[in-house]
């Protein structure tokens, strides 16, 4: 089984609507030739009505679909080399997973030796050798889910579409068959189109990621660009977690920029030069973001120093072993989130408690103005 | 061992079977080997009279045409309900034409027969139309024919077959076909190689629920068959009411219930072959 050649997809101006809901919003994106690509977004955001698309199995009111720069919106999902793997698995019940995987080659009259010996090329891919005479009903989720995966390759599609394939596993096979995803994707070499709600699947396996809501793709961009500069408040807190503060820009000198409010005072911000949001100048209002993984948290006074330093009162610590989560609480109401990795035990000297008196304090680097607020 | 919990809870149904169904059984095989009693009834002399009349030619014709009646309208009943029954299964009102397969059960079934007679006869419906539109100037007989037989059973086993196949195709996940599409399938192959497979059981249980019934059916050939449409049913009733002749109307009745049994087993055996190919296929 050698390499095969994916397929760049460009999607533009892609409107649909269902009754009176427009589901996508002149959406337009291009899916790079063997990329791995995720459209990230809650549930209704249109992800899937765009998967849909791509599959043939909806077509959009406005907008051009290409795969390789051949429209494909003319053709019926059983003429376009798209394959999907379904979120329920949608295998055949009353077929062995020798004959599901078979199934596209047996409609190809294929000849029944070269079925046989592309059939066991693709249970060798999903590790599945040995499994092929069981129907789906004997094997557990994660096992159906890579029969569709096989099933779905074998006639090798230019692209696959995965419509939330791991969306029924638990989280431990979860991230088992991610890891298989990720594999499969870099023998086969084909585009994957990658549709899920879970921020992390998409951040961990993906080239590129599209956050998309309401119908509209907010951000194009690698996983470490969306969730370091996140293009505005909702990717923000969409992906990932983040703390929001807002005030107004008091000085600007050079890269470094202070942000003044009420609640926090100075917070210095260090800005690109190419940066979303900039150039800021003095009075600017805007909304900016510190990741709770990103503040240091401790009981004594960092020293003169340190950037960003805030003490509060600690409102709770929820354990969960490798990391803690701590509720830090102000004189005048704000709430800060701090996620305190467990890099070493009892780092403080003693175990940080509720109503202990901490200090706060973080990198300008880390700080990031998330939008401008008019 | 485990004590089997339960046994005596299935005690009014090993009463009911045996009341209703072994016993009249024993007593029509009893009745088929005993000679005729002179006024009705059986004489308790062993005779296969009974069915020594059932070799010849008139019988069995009336064996085949039995069998004809069964086989079409069996066809025709599961060609009709089966689109019928995926577009009910499809369709979001499908409360509203369920009630319209039932309602039919509402009015006497004899009553429904005799409507067909209206619609079919020398004066009725369908031939008033046929002259309006001058496509005819006599009369068509439709009546009194294997036709008009065979139609009427359509007509009325029709829900019996709707029913089961709407309750198998409910169930299916029409993802599936979705599947299959995206797989590279056209939407009649999908049907063939997915959905039909799927829903086997539902189209057995209509099949059984038709076929059946129809073999033993008697009002429907009686009223709307003629001599043509005589069905083995008619027979039974001729010899019991008419002829007297008790013995060979039980003969008849125990010659139905083997080519019900077998019909029954040549079915299960072919279905389940069905199945070895598919698997001997895969192997391939």
């Amino acid at each position: 089984m050698g390499k095969l050649i994916g397929s760049e997809i460009r999607i533009e101006g892609v409107s649909k609507s269902f009754a009176d809901t427009q589901v996508l919003k002149d959406v337009s994106l291009t899916i790079k030739k063997g990329e791995f690509f995720s459209l990230l977004g809650p549930s209704g955001c249109g992800k899937t009505t765009l998967l849909r698309i791509l599959a043939g199995f909806e077509q959009p009111e406005q907008g051009i679909v290409t795969l390789d720069g051949n429209d494909i919106l003319p053709l019926a999902a059983n003429e376009r080399p798209v394959n999907t793997v379904f979120q329920n698995y949608a295998l055949f019940p009353h077929l062995s997973v020798f004959e599901n995987i078979a199934f596209p080659l047996r409609l190809k009259k294929v000849a029944a030796k070269e079925i046989k010996k592309r059939v066991f090329d693709y249970l060798d891919l999903v590790q599945l050798r040995g499994q092929e005479n069981k129907k789906p009903h004997q094997m557990s989720g994660g096992q159906r889910q890579r029969v569709s995966i096989a099933r779905a390759l074998i006639s090798e599609p230019k692209v696959l579409l995965l419509d939330e394939p791991l969306s029924a596993l638990d989280a431990k096979l979860r991230h088992q068959l991610l890891m298989d995803l990720d594999l499969i994707h870099d023998q086969v070499g084909i585009t994957f189109v990658y549709v899920t709600h879970d921020q992390s699947e998409a951040l961990s396996v993906s080239d590129r990621v599209a956050v998309m809501s309401q119908g509209k793709v907010l951000q194009i961009g690698s996983p470490i660009e969306i969730y370091e500069s996140p293009a505005d408040s909702f990717v923000a807190s969409f992906i990932g977690e983040t703390n929001f503060m807002e005030g107004k820009v008091n000085a600007v000198d050079g890269r470094m920029i202070t942000i003044e409010s009420d609640k926090l005072g100075p917070i210095k911000v260090t800005v690109d030069s190419g940066h979303r949001q900039g150039p800021f100048v003095v009075g600017d209002k805007v909304r900016h973001t510190i990741r709770p993984e990103k503040i240091r948290i401790q009981t004594t006074k960092p020293n003169e120093s340190a950037d960003n330093v805030i003490n509060g009162i600690v409102f709770e610590v929820i354990y969960s072993g490798f990391q803690s989560r701590i509720y830090v609480d102000l004189d005048n109401g704000f709430r800060f989130k701090i996620f305190k990795q467990h890099v070493q035990y009892l780092e403080v000297g003693h175990e940080i408690k509720w109503n202990e008196k901490v200090y706060l304090w973080w990198n300008p680097d880390d700080g990031y103005v998330v939008e401008k607020l008019v | 061992m485990k004590k089997q919990a339960g046994v005596w809870y299935s005690l009014p149904l090993f009463a009911w079977v045996t009341l209703f169904f072994l016993i009249p059984i024993g007593m029509v095989l009893l009745y088929s080997v005993l000679s005729r009693g002179n006024f009705g009834g059986v004489k308790a002399e062993l005779s296969l009279d009974g069915f020594a009349a059932l070799g010849n030619p008139a019988f069995l014709k009336t064996v085949g045409i039995t069998l004809l009646i069964a086989l079409v309208s069996t066809v025709l009943t599961i060609l009709v309900a089966l689109p019928a029954s995926y577009y009910i299964a499809r369709t979001k009102n499908n409360l509203t034409l369920l009630v319209l397969v039932i309602i039919p059960f509402w009015v006497n079934f004899l009553i429904r027969v005799f409507a067909w007679m209206a619609v079919l006869g020398r004066e009725g419906f369908v031939n008033d139309l046929l002259r309006w539109t001058g496509l005819t100037q006599e009369p068509i007989q439709f009546l009194f024919n294997i036709g008009a037989v065979i139609i009427v059973h359509v007509y009325t086993y029709l829900p019996f077959a709707i029913l089961p196949l709407y309750a198998t195709i409910e169930k299916f996940d029409f993802g599936l076909l979705e599947a299959a599409r995206d797989l590279g399938a056209d939407h009649l192959t999908s049907l063939k190689k997915i959905l039909l497979p799927n829903i086997r059981g539902g189209i057995i249980t209509a099949i059984l629920f038709t076929f059946i019934p129809i073999l033993g059916s008697y009002a429907i050939s009686d009223l709307v068959g003629g001599k043509d449409g005589y069905m083995l049913g008619n027979s039974i009733a001729y010899y019991i009411g008419k002829a007297n002749n008790w013995p060979r109307a039980s003969a008849i009745a125990v010659v139905l219930t083997l080519i019900t049994s077998l019909g029954l087993m040549v079915y299960f055996l072919l279905n389940r072959s069905q199945q070895k190919t598919l698997v001997e296929e895969e192997v391939k």
